[in-house]
């Protein structure tokens, strides 16, 4: 009786492996950047929906994750919220991959700070200062007495790395700023602490927070589009070379309009 | 047919462990070879003491003393929540909690090992660190304290589990020949009972050590993730463990700051196995007695 048992069991154990292994027929990986993330969930459910056949599986951990994982060969799509290092496309060509770069949306990113916040407006020179630890109170800003908290990513992420060029030109940022791991644990941290300031994608923010101006400019698709926008950003995605089948499919199908229409519903900034 | 049956199990049950510590060595050997050529570059001295943590820029800087720093205080402080807690109820099942009341409670404190630690880390975020802002007028609540609550409390099953045991193995004829001398119940335990489960106790410490600086999630979420050297314990750090999740995803396979996490790796792998080490010790001298 127990033999029985045992058999039964190795079979079923045999059965599901060789099932999962014929199954994977139409699957494609997308791995990457946590601000692509939603969107590109939110499309390949879209998208799944209309080809039943395919099956996306959607994957974060941040935008060199992705790149990794492409250069590894362990995703069909890279999501990546910056464009691609140059180190890192000689590090993936030298292992035979040739990282083609497709735009799927706008982003920009949104600086945010806590609810009672009064300040309501910073230019790129005080953010620097800010994050770079020169200015240390919201009195210096015309705000309350009251420390700043700076909250910044940590540096898998590409939202660090493209806020780190455009709004700091570089600079260190100081020991002291708080470096979460994704988007949600940033808001989350603003929301809670008076003095915080942080910054996220476009899609991310919600009524917990308060978004400043940034040089007297509200991230909004206007000023996104007409590049006035001091910290917008394109959203990517890469394949290995120019995305064939499946991928190809699901690519374009977030770039047409049906697609945009998702992306907007998620709070990002559509193409055009 | 018996002994046939006898042998495949010896067999299978040889395999299992060889293979076991086949793959310990595999994963030793993979983190000195990933590791160690980081010394090329960077020398040993500058890795352990300086204290600027700048890996991705132009010029990356790989002074992991604010890292080890931040593990370091973060485990004292849960040690110093997590001893008495853990110890403290360890010896109420043990000594004083009747019959019916010691069946429940050990139970009860051992199922908070089975909590995973990112519930713990959500906890944690959401909950406690707003909580301890409010009551400290803080800054942030993402800091030292807010972490060492929740590894102490992590560590708690650890100690009072291993502790009890150790306490309830205390031979009867030693709380029997404290009480006949006269002592009163607290001397019994303190003087006796406690003193006689030493070793049991030790090690159970240590091995709660173990798991707090180990533990990634929780202060990944809860630490804030600030790499300095922390001024209170109201102030962020960033272990070693959470640098190690927060950023082995941006590298490049084989460059610096790749070498530099195992390296990391490496220095947490040599603290936790010394640290099994003296445990391994302290119980092989109790078996020995």
């Amino acid at each position: 009786m127990k033999k029985i048992a045992l058999i039964l069991c190795l079979t079923l154990a045999l059965s599901m492996i060789t099932v999962s292994a014929f199954a994977k027929g139409n699957q494609l990986t997308c791995t990457g950047s946590t601000t692509v993330l939603p969107v590109a969930q939110a499309t390949a459910e879209a998208f799944m929906d209309k080809h039943p056949e395919v099956n996306i599986s959607v994957r974060g951990g941040g935008s060199g994750v992705g790149v990794a994982a492409l250069q590894n060969g362990t995703a069909d799509i890279c999501n990546s919220s910056r464009p691609m290092k140059a180190k890192e496309i000689t590090a993936a060509k030298s292992k035979g991959i040739n990282p083609t770069a497709y735009f799927i949306a706008n982003d920009a990113i949104s600086i945010v700070v806590h609810n009672n916040n009064k300040v309501k407006n910073l230019s790129i020179a005080q953010i620097k200062k800010i994050y770079t630890g020169v200015i240390k109170n919201w009195k210096e800003l015309g705000g309350a007495n009251l420390p700043i908290v700076v909250v910044s990513r940590d540096v898998a992420s590409g939202t660090f790395e493209v806020f780190n060029e455009k709004a700091l030109s570089g600079a260190k940022v100081s020991e002291t700023a708080q470096l979460l791991a994704s988007n949600n644990a940033v808001i989350s941290a603003v929301a809670n602490t008076p003095g915080a300031i942080g910054y996220v994608g476009l899609g991310y923010v919600t009524d917990n927070v308060n978004v400043v101006m940034v040089n007297n400019l509200m991230p909004s698709d206007t000023t996104v589009k007409n590049g006035t926008y001091p910290l917008a950003r394109k959203l990517y995605m890469y394949t290995n070379g120019k995305a064939k089948g499946d991928a190809a499919s699901f690519i374009s199908f977030i770039q047409s309009a049906e697609g945009q229409k998702i992306v907007k519903e998620q709070g990002f900034i559509t193409l055009n | 047919m018996r002994s046939y049956k006898e042998k495949t199990f010896q067999a299978v049950t040889y395999v299992t462990s060889l293979f076991t510590i086949v793959l310990l060595l595999g994963i030793i050997y993979s983190l000195f070879r990933e590791g160690l050529p980081l010394f090329k570059t960077v020398k040993l001295s500058e890795f352990l003491f300086a204290s600027a943590w700048y890996p991705t820029y132009a010029q990356p800087e790989f002074g992991a003393w604010t890292l080890i720093a931040g593990s370091l205080i973060v485990t004292l402080g849960a040690l110093i929540i997590g001893i008495p807690l853990g110890l403290g109820s360890a010896i109420f099942i043990s000594e004083i909690a009747s019959g019916k009341l010691k069946e429940f409670a050990k139970p009860v404190i051992e199922l908070l090992a089975g909590i995973p630690s990112v519930v713990y880390g959500l906890f944690g975020m959401a909950f406690l660190a707003p909580l301890i802002r409010q009551w400290f007028n803080l800054d942030t609540g993402l800091n030292v304290f807010s972490t060492s609550v929740i590894l102490g409390v992590m560590i708690v099953p650890i100690i009072a589990s291993m502790s009890e045991d150790a306490l309830s193995n205390v031979p009867k004829s030693i709380r029997e020949a404290a009480l006949a001398l006269g002592s009163t119940r607290i001397e019994c335990i303190f003087r006796a009972v406690v003193p006689a489960a030493k070793s049991g106790i030790i090690g159970s410490i240590l091995l709660g050590f173990g798991r707090a600086i180990g533990e990634t999630m929780v202060v990944l979420m809860v630490a804030g993730g600030s790499a300095q050297i922390p001024r209170s314990i109201f102030a962020s750090v960033r272990p070693m463990t959470s640098t190690i999740a927060a950023e082995i995803g941006e590298t490049v396979m084989g460059d610096l700051h790749y070498q530099s996490l195992f390296a990391l790796a490496i220095l947490l792998f040599l603290i936790t196995f010394v640290t099994n080490l003296i445990t391994e010790l302290v119980f092989l001298k109790r078996s020995f007695r």
